[in-house]
Parts: C-alpha cells; structure tokens; sequence
C-alpha cells in the first residue's frame, strides 16, 4: 500500500500539486487520471521519487520514501517496477538482455537461473520468440510488453505505469490493460497507472482519482463515476459522444434493476 | 555534482566492466580508423608543405623529417587528434546520452536503483582515458608513413634524407608529453560530452544542441589546457 499525505509539489513558485492524498492499495489497479498539464505525471515523478516535493509524506507500507537513507531508499526501489510512456527499453541491448539488466545489477542468482526467469517473464507477456530482437525491431505494443516484463523480473511490490496505451491501438490497450490488472492481481502488487485512456478508466479502474489543476478533485471506482456529480469530472470523462451514450445506457440500466 | 555521482562506488562491477569494454569498443577501437586516415594524409602533406617551403640550398635535406617528426609529435598527434576526436567521439556521447535522457531510459535506470551517472559515464571517462594514448601512438605512427608515401611514391626527396631527419636529435621525452597530454585531453571529452548529453532537457533539437555545445567547449578547453601542459611539460 502506497500513502500520499499533503504532499506538495511547484516549479518555479508555479503550485503544481497541491495538498494531495491519496491511499493505494495493493492487489488493486489504482488510477491516476486527468487532462494533460493537470500535475498527474508530476504526481507520479515524486510518488517514484523522480522529483522531491516541497512539503508532504509519502509512505510505501508505512516506510517514509522521503525521509529514509540512502540505503533504503535503494532497497525500496529494487521493490519498484515501471513501465514508461515511451517504454524506455535500452535500445542497444536485445529484448531478453533488457528484461535480465535488473537482475543482471541486483540478483544473486547464476546466469542460468537470471536467464531463465527472464524467459519466464518474456512467456508471461507472450513475447517469447521476440527474446534476440532489438527494440528498434519490435511493434510499439511489444516494447510496452517488454517493459512490464522488465518490470516484473524482479518480482515487485509496486508497479507504476506512465501512460502505458499511449501511441497504441485500442486492441492493444486493452491487451496491455488486461495483462497489467492479471499481474498486479498474481503477484499482489500496488499497482497505479497514469492514464487519459478512457477506455482503461471504464476497463480496470478499480479506484481512481482525479486531478484537476494540482488539486485532488474526485475519487472513487469506475462504477462511481456513473452517478458522480462532479461537473469538473464529468466533464473530462463525458467528453466525447460516445461515452455520454454509454452513460446513459447505464444509467437507464441502473433504473430498470 | 554530476562528477561527485559518476565517480562514486559502482553497483555492481561485472556490469561495469561489460560496460566498459563496450565503451573501449565504441570509442576507442572505432576511432582508428579516422586516427589512421587523417595522421597518414597529414604527415604526407606537412613533408610537401615543408619541403616546398625551406627549399634552399643554405638549408639540409633532412631538416623536412626532423620538422614532420616534431609536429606530429608535439603538436598534431594529441592536441589536434584529440580536437577530431571532440567531434567523433564527444558528438557520439553526448548525442547517446541525450537520446537516453529524452527517451526516459536514464529515468528507468533510476526508478531501478542504479547510480545511472556512474553506470553511464565512468566506464566512458576509464574506457577513452585508457584508450587514447593508445590513438596518439597510432597517429605518430601513421603520419610517419605518411611522411615516407611522399618519398616512395611521390618522390619528393629521398627516404634516406627523410629517416635522418626523423631520428635527428630525437628527444623521447616528447613522446611522452603527447601522451600525457592525451590523458587530460580525454577526460575533457568524455566527461564534458557526458554533462552536456546526461542533462538535456527537452526533444531531438536540444539533443542536437547539447551534441554541438559539448563540441564547442570540449574543443576550447582543450586548447586551454593544451596551453596550460605545453608550459607545464616543457623541459
């Protein structure tokens, strides 16, 4: 479980976060959601500790990321997976050589076993075959998979994903969404994704807040968000015809039951 | 700062290592080839040049060799190598590192927990401090035979007068501050292409800029310090 108490967050005397708490839990898909520039990337960096907020606490099951040593700060983060909006695979090493590299610098294990838990891990995102390609070789929707196969060859207790359908295409979300969700529930992980993907909003939001200009505007599941009054949210996730449709149906099938 | 982070003790060495010898590889063994090119071609023509220009009955066949010895020695095969080299290899680093910061891969070395300054840019710093001297002896030797193509194929004087000039007066210590001067020249590359690259903010364009700014300085600080250890180094 990942606690965010008050935490404060600006650039330049610009407040860009401000006062935010928030409680992930794990074994759950808990999403950051919000319009670009609205501090839920910002959010991310400092929950991760990209970035150090100005005031606030940040408690990983009740270990203060931002007060810790040095030492533990590096333990914690062998406990941290993430999958990046850009994938960020190394792109001079081969799909398998990138999934060993975290148990290539941390693991004790022979090069046999490093090697075989990285299979085991490429197997799980069904990219076994892909093992000796290059990144540069490989669909984007692959590179993500390679990603949480990187992130989860260390067998992490939290998993943090940037935007993780972003430049895919709806099939492929979905195929992301769902394998990111069955892991997090595997290996019960504290899972937060950073997403405006309203179709991951609808598929695995299990507890969702909404950022609106630096402030903690709403949160709740995916059901809530059907019958929220929240004009700010309503507006961000009602946006397009298609899904002010979908909440209609709903909400008519909600008053028939 | 960055300097305090990358010289702080590695995670773990065999990654270092591996790292490193990838580094010499890229680096160091890639460059001979251009070391090679431009030494040979210059030692040709500074014989040219130097002939055609103390051409005098007052002055010694030989004085062409002893002069093509001394600046390639001196001056040419570490001070000017190592300027083509700010260009080759400075560019190259800069530009990788840049291109790994603007895609997040620096950030996930970091959400990993390694020291990414250290694991990116010492094995940069050892791989060309380790290497270059290794390029300035090539280029010594190069542009010597460059010297000798004139007189076997061009015939601009004879090989003999030439060898006479080149072992005239020899003083070996020369060679030795063209080394020595290739340690500090290296360090100035790697580690200001590694800040320039390792602290870009932005997209493709300023990953060119920081390409093209780690050039520049990395080029002026070397004829700085080339000033600094020519009079440190003289005899």
């Amino acid at each position: 479980m990942i606690e965010v108490k008050s935490l404060y967050k600006s650039f330049d005397g610009r407040d860009v976060l401000k006062d935010i708490n928030a409680v992930f839990e794990n074994g759950k898909t808990n999403l950051i959601i919000g319009q670009s520039g609205s501090g839920k990337t910002v959010l991310m960096k400092c929950i991760v500790g990209l970035l150090t907020p100005e005031k606030g606490e940040l408690l990983y099951d009740n270990r203060n990321f931002l007060t810790m040593g040095k030492k533990e700060k590096k333990l914690l983060r062998s406990e941290m997976g993430m999958i990046f909006q850009s994938a960020a695979l190394f792109d001079s090493l081969p799909v398998l050589e990138n999934v060993m590299f975290p148990l290539n610098m941390f693991s004790e294990e022979s090069l046999k076993e490093r090697t075989k838990r990285a299979m085991f891990c490429l197997e799980r995102v069904n990219l076994k075959d892909a093992a000796a390609a290059f990144p540069g070789e490989i669909s984007g929707g692959m590179q993500k998979r390679v990603a949480i196969a990187r992130a989860i060859a260390l067998n992490p207790q939290y998993l943090f994903c940037d935007e993780p359908n972003s430049g895919l295409d709806p099939k492929t979300s979905l195929l992301i969404d769902e394998l990111i969700q069955d892991i997090t529930k595997e290996y019960n992980m504290t899972t937060i994704i950073n997403t405006h993907d309203m179709n991951s909003v609808m598929g695995i939001g299990e507890k969702i807040y909404y950022i609106y200009q630096g402030n903690k505007e709403w949160e709740g599941t995916k059901e809530d968000i059907f019958t929220s009054t929240n004009k700010r949210l309503n507006d961000f996730i009602f946006a397009s015809d298609f899904f002010r449709k979908v909440k209609e149906v709903e909400i008519q099938n909600t008053s028939e039951e | 700062m960055l300097m305090g982070r990358t010289f702080s003790r590695p995670e773990r060495m065999r990654m270092y290592f591996k790292q490193f010898v990838k580094e010499i590889e890229q680096l160091g063994v890639n460059s001979i080839g251009i070391v090679l090119l431009i030494s040979f071609f210059i030692g040709a023509v500074i014989t040219i040049q130097i002939k055609l220009n103390i051409e005098s009955p007052w002055m010694p066949r030989w004085t062409v060799g002893y002069v093509t010895r001394e600046i390639m020695l001196l001056e040419f095969s570490s001070s000017i190598m190592c300027l083509i080299l700010a260009g080759k290899v400075g560019s190259n680093i800069a530009s990788e590192l840049g291109t790994m910061r603007v895609t997040q891969q620096i950030d996930a070395l970091e959400i990993m927990g390694i020291n990414s300054a250290s694991y990116l840019i010492l094995p940069k710093i050892a791989a060309l401090v380790l290497f270059i001297p290794v390029l300035v002896t090539v280029s010594i030797f190069a542009g010597i035979i460059g010297a000798y193509a004139t007189c076997w194929f061009g015939g601009i004087m004879t090989a003999t007068n030439l060898e006479y000039g080149l072992q005239y007066s020899f003083v070996e210590w020369y060679v030795w501050c063209g080394i020595i001067k290739s340690f500090f020249f290296a360090f100035i590359i790697a580690s200001v292409s590694a800040f320039f690259g390792y602290t870009v903010e932005g997209g493709s364009i300023d990953v060119g800029k920081a390409s093209t700014n780690s050039v520049v300085s990395s080029s002026a600080l070397i004829l700085f310090a080339d000033l600094i250890l020519t009079q440190l180094l003289k005899k």
